[in-house]
């Protein structure tokens, strides 16, 4: 029966080429159009920390005392709130984190000084987010206390400084301190970097920068301010920093805290908790707002700051539109090719082929139609993805077909057009043999 | 030319009609919305910045010690203006599309109640005004005595000048010289209007506000240094660029050359709308295939409709039809379909319009794209049909004197 469909098809395929060559077209248009923009909101939209991102979780205050109204709490905490919730340890793990830069240069290689990115955080980070090591590892929490001056670094720093060599226990100059080297990350990127989107909400769909590498230099919170008490960026103030103040002390908000509570009673506790500390900093006069906390999980805190660029999602979407007129386009050639050919499937079901057969075969030859059209959608989805990969933006070397986007073309192309081949293949069936022999 | 029996012809083939109509109204009410954001698109890379772009570029250092800050602008200041071709270096905070801006919400009472919204300050030091060639449309240009130290991120209390967009949107109808607003405590008072003077990266309430810009004139100093702006006549200001950037090794060895930020504002511009001017080609190549889509879907279903109906065109051409008659039959046959379609088209843009003003901060679809997407698609539609009715008009009568 396979062969025979096979052979039918081919055949009804092959004597009208142009309108053949047009069907297929029109499917792989659409299907390459549309598993481009898919594949790279695939991407953007994925889980960063796939392994456990379900028990990350990212606590909130209004550390705002003259908080009014139904604002949200800002994106940030103060320093007070901030280590306030982390020395408590009353997760399963925490991290603070504060970014910055710094003026950094290594000793013995011979390149001018740089400004390198600077993740100021605790100890916790790289067990709680799954960071991988290629060399060393990271620090400790009596390294947190201690001020310890060692850093981890990025592999990318690592390749751009040592060339990709084992430099755990060499130096490098952090403005005027040495740091020591005790771990060199492997290729971790994740996408987006989760803990870096902050203010997401306010990028006017501009967030493609939220895809970019890691920071090059990671270092215990506590040195970090030792070494560069000016070097951390503020996300924002609610009054006027005093001129020449510290950050620690100002009405800023620039640290953020993330913990990973293992179950949902943990959850539970946890908000309690975060709740008690709003309530309790009220009652001492330093809030303005006991209820304006929040404790969102990982994915609620990418969807909340919208972190997938505007222009992906609408670059999609147009895709979709493209795919439903080319559709639509099927549909009506199917329709108008399989009516034509009413003689000779009155004369099949006059010889005792049955509705279903009919139906069956129609189906196969809009499946084949489908089929070629997603091996033609294939080759312009790699293109649309190389054309992507060109251009400037931070997530452009992420983008690849990876397998499951790859098996999804062809059954996007074949679903497509058995979908458009239906509705011509059950007109088809339906026609009354008897009067089809007559007219011919 | 009847139009009843080409209404009875479509009532036989309601249901190809049918999909062929539907495909022309997705493809009206996406060619209307594609264009309008192309549009839009195009407008936002065309804004003014406000500033002479050809003639300006940025040098920024970073990573010197917080107490070198005076003696940098010193260094730099001089070394750079010793430069062939140099016609003024002046300290600023950034230029526009340098993406680092200097926001703040203001308020135009002291007490903090009336918000007017978050703008972005520029601190320009002496010369950079001038520089910078503002178009001012009131008041006047700053003097020597209007330059105060930075004390915050700009002077505590300063005669500034703002953007016309941003006084018509604080004091609309009101002459806005001498007009004061705060950012908690430091004080402003407007001294001078400019034509434009665009933010370093678009801020906090779309599009709209990209013209809202405080210039404060500001002394260099410990808390004002490290961004230089650089004039040349444009034809030199390649070269004069590429001589500041290898003069500031020698100039200041302390600190760091941030080499993206340190270009001209002409290709800063240039990468900061790359991202619109992306999905603007985009956007451009959707419509382009979806047009040829279309109009291959109408020549395919023409096409079979002519082959179908051979037989009944040889028979009117028989019984005394014009080659003219079948080609207009044809026509007017392909104007209803694609009328319909232009019908529900219409409200399928206006419906995406809603959803894209929900989802994309867009303004409403002006009622001027309707009319250009119906003549574009009626247009192509006559476009597409012409092959498929020219080879109708030329089936012979005689065809209809043979059985198929």
């Amino acid at each position: 029966m396979f062969g025979y469909y096979l052979d039918l098809a081919l055949r009804s395929l092959k004597r009208n080429k142009v309108l053949t060559a047009l069907m297929v077209l029109a499917i792989a248009v659409g299907i390459g159009a549309s598993m481009t923009t898919l594949t790279v909101m695939h991407l953007l939209s994925g889980d960063p920390v796939p392994t456990r991102s379900g028990t990350l979780f990212y606590p909130q205050v209004d550390p705002n005392p003259y908080s009014d109204g139904p604002s949200l709490p800002y994106d940030m905490m103060d320093y007070r709130s901030a280590v306030d919730l982390w020395s408590a340890h009353r997760a399963d793990r925490q991290a603070l984190i504060a970014h910055g830069q710094v003026k950094l240069t290594a000793p013995q290689v011979n390149l001018p000084p740089l400004m390198a990115k600077v993740l100021s955080t605790t100890s916790e980070f790289f067990p709680m987010f799954d960071v991988p090591f290629r060399y060393g590892r990271g620090w400790s929490a009596q390294d947190d206390a201690s001020r310890a001056r060692v850093a981890v670094i990025s592999s990318d720093l690592n390749n751009r400084l040592f060339n990709g060599a084992d430099s755990v226990g060499r130096t490098l100059r952090l403005k005027n301190s040495d740091v020591r080297i005790i771990g060199v990350l492997d290729a971790w990127r994740p996408s987006p970097q989760f803990y870096d989107v902050a203010g997401g909400r306010f990028a006017e769909g501009q967030t493609g920068d939220f895809y970019g590498r890691p920071e090059d230099v990671f270092m215990p919170f506590s040195s970090s301010s030792d070494i560069n008490p000016a070097g951390f960026n503020f996300f924002t103030c609610w009054s006027m920093p005093k001129s020449g103040g510290t950050l620690q002390t100002s009405p800023c908000v620039w640290m953020t805290l993330w913990v990973q509570l293992g179950s949902a009673a943990k959850v539970r506790s946890y908000r309690q908790f975060v709740a008690d500390y709003a309530a309790q900093q009220k009652s001492l006069g330093r809030f303005a707002r006991a209820d304006n906390t929040q404790l969102r999980s990982l994915m609620e805190w990418l969807d909340f700051n919208r972190v997938v660029p505007s222009d992906v999602r609408l670059q999609m979407w147009m895709a979709f539109a493209f795919l439903l007129i080319c559709l639509f386009n099927t549909v009506g050639l199917l329709l108008a090719k399989f009516l034509r050919r009413a003689g000779e499937i009155g004369v099949r079901r006059a010889l005792g082929a049955s509705r279903a057969a009919v139906l069956a075969q129609c189906l196969f030859e809009a499946g084949l139609i489908g089929l070629l059209g997603g091996f033609g959608g294939l080759l312009l989805t790699l293109l649309g993805l190389w054309l992507v990969r060109r251009q400037p933006v931070a997530y452009a070397d992420l983008v690849h077909l990876d397998t499951a986007m790859f098996l999804l073309t062809f059954a996007l192309a074949i679903a497509t057009s058995l979908l458009a081949g239906l509705l011509p293949a059950l007109r088809a069936s339906r026609m009354p043999p008897g009067l089809q022999l007559k007219i011919t | 030319m009847q139009i009843r029996p080409i209404l009875a012809a479509l009532r036989k083939h309601r249901l190809a009609t049918f999909l062929i109509s539907m495909e022309i109204a997705l493809a009206c009410a996406v060619l209307c919305n594609a264009c309008f954001l192309i549009v839009n698109r195009v407008q936002q890379i065309d804004i003014h910045s406000g500033v002479d772009e050809g003639a300006l570029a940025a040098i920024k250092l970073t990573g010197f010690d917080d107490d070198r800050g005076v003696d940098l602008n010193a260094r730099v200041l001089n070394g750079l203006a010793k430069i062939q071709g140099v016609q003024s270096v002046s300290v600023i905070s950034a230029v526009p599309f340098s993406g680092s801006p200097n926001n703040a919400g203001i308020t135009t009472d002291a007490e903090g109640k009336q918000f007017t919204g978050v703008v972005n300050f520029y601190s320009g030091g002496p010369g950079s005004f001038k520089a910078l060639d503002l178009q001012l449309t009131a008041g006047r240009a700053p003097q020597e005595g209007d330059y105060q130290p930075v004390i915050h991120f700009v002077p505590d209390d300063a005669q500034v000048w703002i953007t016309q967009s941003l006084a018509d949107h604080a004091w609309p109808g009101v002459d806005p010289l001498g007009k004061e607003f705060w950012v908690g405590k430091p004080h402003f008072r407007v001294a001078g209007v400019v034509a434009h003077l665009a933010r370093p990266s678009p801020g906090e309430g779309g599009p709209s506000t990209i013209d809202w810009s405080v210039f404060v004139p500001s002394q260099p100093g410990a808390h004002f240094a490290g961004t230089y702006l650089l004039r040349a006549s444009p034809a030199q200001l390649p070269r004069v660029l590429r001589d500041a950037r290898a003069a500031i090794a020698k100039i200041a060895p302390d600190a760091v050359l941030d080499t993206t930020a340190s270009q001209s504002v002409a290709s800063l511009r240039e990468s900061f709308f790359q991202q619109d001017r992306t999905m603007a080609s985009i956007l451009l190549g959707v419509i382009a295939a979806m047009l040829l889509i279309t109009a291959l879907g109408i020549v395919g279903l023409a096409s079979f409709w002519v082959a179908q109906r051979r037989r009944q065109i040889g028979i009117r051409r028989a019984i005394g039809a014009t080659r003219a008659d079948i080609l207009r039959y044809f026509q007017t046959e392909n104007f209803l379909i694609v009328s319909f379609g232009i019908a529900l088209g219409m409200l399928l843009a206006y419906a995406l319009n809603l959803l894209l003003m929900t989802h994309y901060e867009l303004p409403r679809l002006p009622l001027a794209y309707l009319p250009i997407g119906a003549l574009a698609l009626w247009g192509l539609g006559q476009l597409a049909v012409l092959g498929p009715a020219l080879r109708a008009a030329a089936v012979p009568p005689v065809v209809a004197t043979r059985s198929v």
